[in-house]
């Protein structure tokens, strides 16, 4: 492999926005490359202050293999935020920690979930998932039958509607990306397609509505279109490889990529094919939307092109002026990611961040942006674009269109309204610390 | 890569659906009727409406019995900040965050019993007969002077019920559908 050339002399970092966003071609360098724009931030020559030493836990054999193993003990603080954590009779929300993670797949421990009426405990040898009503003949499925045949696989986030809720606040509260962002999350799904499954049944080709209904102490249903099912909707039964985590579905969920987090129904038991919506209670009221002047919209479905900075955000100051990667996840209910552009000036100036391939359709993608800290006040923002021209709406695009809550949000649990997609700021003060901003 | 395995799998199904259909596939065939118990979903026409009937007088007996503890007195709710008003409603122009109730945004009556039948009372259920799910229905419409006093509720009727949010839903995405 040819050497590649050094860059001669002091190395330019290559500005691409304002307050110190560097081109992401400098990620995409050999190592030299990469550390010449950077740009070293220490000195080269002076030596530690103490000789390298043995660490205690190379010096002893380590603990034996256990069968499941879990994060290690310094990982501790890497937790779900539980609205409910006393288990009284209400929904429960488990916030997964996004300002505490890398990559784009969300650990099956850590996926967020919501479950209005806690998490059944099922015996998969007990549990039928039938579809009948409008198809030629009703059929009933298990888990053993479901796994006989060829299972796809493919990624996808799956969003609650009220992920970002507080974000309709007036005031930007003061907390972190997990409890504003903390109602989506991320996996590679295997299951098998359900448009399968009806044309086995012999669905009446005039059936427009799938009923869908889990087997939860409340027997939680939602309409979906029969056109969703053909598009891309999965039966699942494994996330990120392994039997679905009881919180998610376990053994078996709808997959519905990009539709509002609610209608993907876990522990789906009966799915009906009928030719109107059933107006269930979720539909109903919970997962359709007020908007400014009182009209209301309804079977809104998909989550919107998004993004978010995970890193830095509000719990991770910065220490000290230098080099930093600010990173975060974009995704969109209708496509791929196709561009993410990042603002250190509070939006006066975007320069584009790189994306970590491969982008996968309705799914994280995880950008990166080089940036190089100088120690003034800066304002750090994303906007994600999607390969259908969807484009993630500024803050005040969005709240001319989709309004604010009227009253004071005092708590980041709180749903004033849902399906917010806009931008998340985070001004960093000159002595690093993160706060949340609007701008 | 990922792209491509994507879109072959599913091609692979259903030639593997068609095959299996010809050798009676791996779904179980059932009858309608040995769905009786388990097809609850009830459709705004009152389709699926099971027989039986209520009054709001007999359902304000069931509901001080099972549903008071939550729900408040005569439904005015809020005992703990979490368990909702049934009663009541600001107007939805107040604001984006208004609190959505029956009486200002729920479309159609028949929403009501379906929920309660499948969900109520929250840690028992399934345990209300058909007729006390009609007659707590019935109370709650007349606690919203949406239906009279005397008014009894049963599948005729329910779906009849004309509720005061239901033009006002708008539609953003017919495409989706």
């Amino acid at each position: 492999m040819a050497k590649r050339r050094r860059p001669q002399g002091a190395p330019s970092l290559d500005l691409v926005a304002g307050n110190g966003l560097i081109n992401r071609r400098a990620l995409l360098g050999s190592g030299i490359t990469v550390a010449g724009a950077l740009g070293a931030t220490g000195t080269m020559t002076g030596a530690a202050a103490e000789p390298l030493a043995d660490a205690p836990w190379s010096l002893a054999v380590g603990q034996t293999l256990p069968g499941v193993q879990t994060p290690s003990r310094f990982e501790k603080d890497v937790t779900r935020a539980l609205s409910n954590p006393n288990g009284e009779f209400r929904t429960s929300h488990a916030r997964t920690p996004h300002h505490l993670l890398g990559g784009t797949i969300t650990p099956n421990g850590l996926h967020f979930s919501i479950n209005h009426s806690g998490i059944p405990d099922i015996d998969p040898a007990g549990h039928k998932l039938v579809i009948h009503g409008m198809v030629r003949q009703p059929l009933e499925f298990t888990l053993e039958s479901l796994s006989r045949y060829p299972l796809v696989t493919r990624m996808a986030f799956i969003e609650c509607a009220g992920n970002s809720a507080p974000m309709f606040a007036k005031e930007p509260l003061q907390t972190t990306v997990q409890m504003l962002h903390g109602l989506v999350s991320n996996a590679e799904w295997t299951g098998v397609p359900l448009s399968t499954l009806l044309d086995e049944a012999g669905i009446d080709p005039t059936a427009k509505w799938l009923v869908a209904e889990g087997a939860d102490a409340q027997f939680l249903d939602r309409s979906v279109p029969v056109k969703k099912a053909y598009d891309d909707a999965l039966v699942a039964i494994y996330q990120n490889g392994e039997h679905l985590m009881p919180g998610n579905g376990y053994p078996m969920r709808l997959l519905l990529p990009g539709y509002q987090g609610n209608m993907n129904v876990k522990y789906v038991r009966r799915i009906k094919a009928i030719n109107q919506p059933a107006y269930s209670y979720f539909e109903t009221k919970n997962y359709s939307q007020i908007l400014p002047g009182g009209k209301t919209w309804r079977f809104h479905f998909v989550m919107e092109v998004k993004s978010f900075i995970t890193h830095p955000s509000f719990g991770l100051n910065l220490k000290e002026p230098g080099v930093y990667a600010i990173s975060g996840v974009a995704y969109s209910g209708t496509g791929r990611i196709s561009k993410v552009m990042v603002s250190a000036d509070g939006g006066k100036s975007w320069g584009e961040a790189a994306l970590q391939g491969p982008i996968p359709d309705k799914a994280f993608t995880r950008f990166v942006m080089p940036w190089r800290w100088d120690g003034q006040p800066v304002i750090l923002q994303s906007r994600a674009y999607d390969d259908g021209g969807n484009v993630q709406p500024l803050r005040a695009e969005f709240v001319a269109m989709r309004g604010e809550a009227s009253k004071p949000v005092t708590t980041p649990l709180a749903f004033p309204n849902q399906h917010y997609n806009s931008t998340t700021s985070w001004a960093v003060d000159s002595k690093g610390e993160v706060k949340h901003v609007y701008a | 890569m990922f792209t491509r395995r994507i879109l072959a799998a599913p091609a692979i199904a259903l030639v593997f659906a068609a095959g299996a259909a010809s050798a009676q596939g791996l779904g179980k065939p059932l009858s309608e009727s040995d769905l009786k118990q388990w097809d609850i979903t009830i459709l705004p026409d009152g389709t699926n409406l099971p027989p039986g009937n209520g009054t709001p007088a007999q359902g304000a007996k069931v509901f001080a019995e099972k549903c008071s503890a939550c729900h408040g007195d005569a439904g005015k709710g809020a005992v703990a900040p979490y368990y909702p008003a049934l009663v009541g409603g600001q107007p939805l122009t107040n604001g984006i965050d208004t609190v959505k109730t029956i009486a200002n945004y729920y479309a159609y009556a028949t929403t009501i019993f379906d929920y309660v039948r499948r969900g109520m009372p929250y840690n028992t259920p399934r345990s209300l007969t058909d007729d006390e799910v009609y007659s707590l229905t019935a109370y709650i419409l007349s606690l919203n002077k949406l239906i009279g006093e005397g008014d009894v509720m049963d599948a005729k009727t329910l779906p009849q019920v004309k509720m005061p949010n239901r033009d006002n839903f708008i539609m953003p995405y017919p495409d989706r559908l």
